[in-house]
């Protein structure tokens, strides 16, 4: 039977089994956030032209091992942590088959490990996407699928744990907001894995010789349902948190349910068909293909977005405002707790994915402007203002308020706490901003040498690309020392943080439970409270994203004709 | 709260704010009005990327590719040993991508289309035309067809943006563009 | 056994399907392994051999 201990901050019953599984996946996660880390600076330090730093034969393996270790495996076991905190943790339930989780765990730790050495024997420097005819050790697909099949046990038992846990009623009703938002990742990554296996298993039977070729076309189609999809699991893993802090901090319900939830079932219907962003310059495939999943189908997952970007901030206004924070329209705004990282890593989290990976996302992913930005290093300063300054933003924030509550202990620097979602932001922004800036130029990405030096024929970048590229190193090692902070002091409070005492005056702030009658809050939604700040917000954001939309169509009219 | 089951057993029907309901709406219409802009686009558009394309062996391509150049070559490229392929106005090009080199060289007339033929010898290759920046995935086994009219003269550089290799920096073709 | 004994009746048909993580699962699966996938395979099928 399973055992509980009862948190002090929040009164939620933990089950001990998952307590220590959501430990060990967090702690995990952390670590090869290091290592992916670490490959990433050593990454921009060599594409830094004055710097140049790794040859380049290194510069690949690096830029191999970066993107596995921090896309796909720091990622994907925090949000392993994270959905089995809010399937356990938030419901109150215990978790079913905790040791088929145990053994996705080993599977994903043993796949991670046995992928890493293959890359970092040099045999395997073939990039994250592995495109064929370019073949990897046969030991590097061989642990991309075995860490995805440990996921997928996880996904497992995250259903299996929300099923029970309504049967056994260890809450009533319908899941909480943030339970359903973790669920809905769940699903999308159920595709992903899917996806993977459809393509890397007969791959790797290709490298071990018992499959005679891989049509690339379809490798790319299939591999990018895996391989995009996957960042769609870390978009609604990141809004989830979202919708935990401002709950947590603010106590903050969503202003409607109906429209929250209603977000999230686009999402499962439609986010993942934008796997076809990486298509829309390939051979053969039709533009009615190309056009309706590329837009997400009318674009109804940016819809979605965009929905929970108003909602969120609006959640959090409608509450400060019950507060009393009324005056003007950002009252509410100003007087919110910047100075804690929870907080800022949270907030700072949803405008730069709104502004950087959103908005740029949904232009590279027209059909016709792809054609402008495909490959060039746009692609990547696009995704680190999704995956970095969104979703591990998002992610620390989270840890900030998370790690200190599982193991009941203080932070050990509190004052570089404060500070890093600042610098990390600031940081890995201009890392994206950079990047992106150099792309429009034509700077290509996966490339060792933009100087062209040893090539027979020559290409001159503008001295702008240069500079650009140059920017974007001091940035990168801005965010990395912020990133280092971020560790430091996970690692360092796990180990020897100080036992918390249960302040009195921390406990008052903390949400207490609604009682299962409901005698809290008589409405599950905030109902018919105005947002006018938020509103404001969303209204500049519109305006940027209008703006940048239809200023890259004007460039791609510029461009030779084409048809 | 969003970390706690909904307290109304029944939520669907709650009333939605006005704000929101607004801010949907908006959304929507953003959303149609970008849907529709890529169908506009290619009914009114310059730059719309032909979807035409033939699976072919790379030797076939490669002994065309040869072929064609053969026929058409007005000079080498300094002393590279390139050939410069200059092919007649409205007629078709053809470049291949193989480690590490985009083949040949060719030299083109503004304002003329042109049918371009691209596909890859061994890995994939990324295509890409500066400083104009039009870039295409180039796949083995793929024969990509598409118009070209070159709106701009001088030199271009090609170079390649899909990884393919440890050679893969020094990847760089080139197109010419004459005024008449 | 109070609200769910009375059945789901009352509670309107979206919300059950909002409350229903395997069909919910079920539809996230089959959309886009329908759209993106079995479309998009279709048409690499159809990419005719050169002439």
């Amino acid at each position: 039977m399973a055992e509980f201990r009862t948190c002090p901050d929040t009164g939620f019953k933990i089950d001990l089994a998952a307590d220590k599984l959501i430990k060990w996946n967090a702690v995990t996660a952390v670590v090869f956030l290091l290592v992916g880390g670490l490959f990433g600076l050593m990454v921009a330090l060599t594409r830094w032209p004055a710097v140049h730093l790794l040859p380049a034969d290194l510069f690949y393996l690096a830029l191999t091992a970066h993107g596995l270790d921090v896309l796909i495996v720091w990622i994907v076991f925090f949000e392993v942590a994270l959905i089995y905190f809010c399937a356990c943790v938030l419901l109150n339930a215990r978790m079913v088959l905790p040791k088929v989780a145990w053994l996705g765990y080993i599977l994903m730790l043993g796949g991670a490990a046995i992928t890493n050495v293959a890359v970092l024997s040099g045999e395997s420097s073939v990039m994250f996407t592995s495109y064929p005819p370019m073949m990897a050790a046969q030991e590097f697909y061989l642990g991309i699928i075995l860490f995805a099949v440990g996921a997928l046990l996880a996904c497992l038992v995250f259903f299996a744990t929300i099923i029970t846990a309504k049967k056994e009623r260890t809450y009533e009703g319908s899941l909480p907001l943030v339970v359903f938002g973790a669920m809905t990742a769940t699903i999308i990554a159920v595709f992903t894995i899917l996806s993977g296996a459809v393509i890397l298993v007969p791959t790797w039977l290709w490298s071990l010789d018992l499959l005679a070729n891989i049509d690339t076309l379809m490798y790319r189609v299939i591999w990018w349902g895996f391989g995009h999809s996957s960042q769609q699991i870390n978009v609604v893993a990141q809004i989830s948190i979202w919708y935990a802090i401002a709950a947590i901090l603010f106590g903050a319900k969503p202003l409607s349910e109906k429209v929250s939830r209603g977000a999230f079932l686009l999402y499962i219907l439609f986010l993942q068909l934008a796997s076809a962003h990486h298509l829309l310059v390939d051979p053969g495939i039709s533009s009615e293909w190309k056009i309706f999943n590329t837009s997400y189908a009318l674009y109804l997952a940016v819809l979605a977005s965009m929905i929970h970007g108003l909602t969120v901030p609006g959640a959090i206004e409608a509450a400060q405002r019950k507060k009393g924070f009324n005056k003007g329209l950002f009252e509410w705004l100003r007087k919110a707790p910047w100075g804690n990282p929870v907080f800022s890593g949270m907030f700072l989290s949803l405008i730069l994915f709104g502004f950087l990976g959103g908005i740029t996302g949904v232009m590279m992913g027209t059909e016709q402007l792809n054609i402008i930005i495909h490959n060039t290093l746009y692609v990547p300063g696009h995704f680190h203002g999704t995956v970095v300054v969104g979703t591990t933003l998002a992610f620390m924030a989270m840890s900030y308020w998370l790690v200190p509550t599982l193991w009941q202990k203080e932070l050990v620097f509190p004052g570089l706490a404060k500070w890093q979602p600042y610098l990390f932001g600031l940081g890995m922004g201009l890392v994206s901003t950079f990047m992106m800036g150099a792309g429009t130029l034509g700077v290509p990405r996966r490339h060792w040498d933009m100087t062209f030096a040893d090539a027979t024929l020559g290409y001159d970048f503008p001295a702008a690309a240069n500079l650009m590229m140059g920017l974007n190193g001091v940035a990168a090692v801005i965010g990395s020392i912020g990133a280092a902070i971020f560790i430091l002091n996970m690692v360092g409070t796990i180990l020897w943080g100080k036992a918390k005492v249960p302040a009195p005056a921390a406990a008052a702030e903390a949400p207490a439970a609604p009682s299962v009658t409901g005698a809290a809050t008589s409405y599950g939604s905030a109902g018919t409270m105005e947002v006018p700040g938020t509103f404001v917000l969303a209204l500049i954001f519109l305006t940027a994203f209008i703006l940048y939309y239809f200023v890259n169509w004007k460039y791609l009219s510029g461009v030779w004709g084409l048809s | 709260m969003s970390i706690f089951p909904p307290t109304e057993r029944v939520w669907w029907n709650q009333p939605i704010e006005k704000t929101e309901v607004m801010w949907v709406t908006i959304a929507f219409v953003w959303a149609l009005v970008m849907f529709f802009m890529m169908p506009y686009w290619h009914i009114s558009g310059e730059q719309n990327l032909s979807n035409e394309a033939y699976k072919v062996n790379p030797e076939v391509y490669g002994e065309k590719v040869e072929a064609w150049a053969e026929k058409y070559t007005i000079r080498e490229e300094g002393d590279t040993g390139i050939p410069v392929v200059r092919p007649p106005a409205g007629g078709d090009v053809y470049m291949l991508g193989r480690t590490w080199e985009w083949w040949p060289i060719v030299e083109l007339q503004k304002g003329q289309s042109y049918r371009f033929h691209l596909s890859s010898m061994d890995w994939m290759h990324g295509w890409s035309l500066l400083p104009e920046n039009i870039n295409i995935q180039v796949h083995p086994n793929y024969e990509m067809i598409f118009t070209v009219k070159p709106t701009s003269s001088g030199e271009f550089g090609v170079i390649c943006n899909e990884f393919c290799g440890i050679g893969h920096h020094t990847m760089v073709g080139k197109i010419y563009v004459t005024d008449k | 056994m109070s609200d769910e004994s009375r059945g789901d009746g009352s509670i309107p048909l979206m919300q059950q399907l909002l409350d229903s993580p395997i069909l919910l699962l079920i539809i996230g699966v089959a959309s886009p392994a329908i759209f993106y996938t079995l479309w998009g395979v279709m048409e690499i099928i159809s990419i005719p051999l050169a002439p």
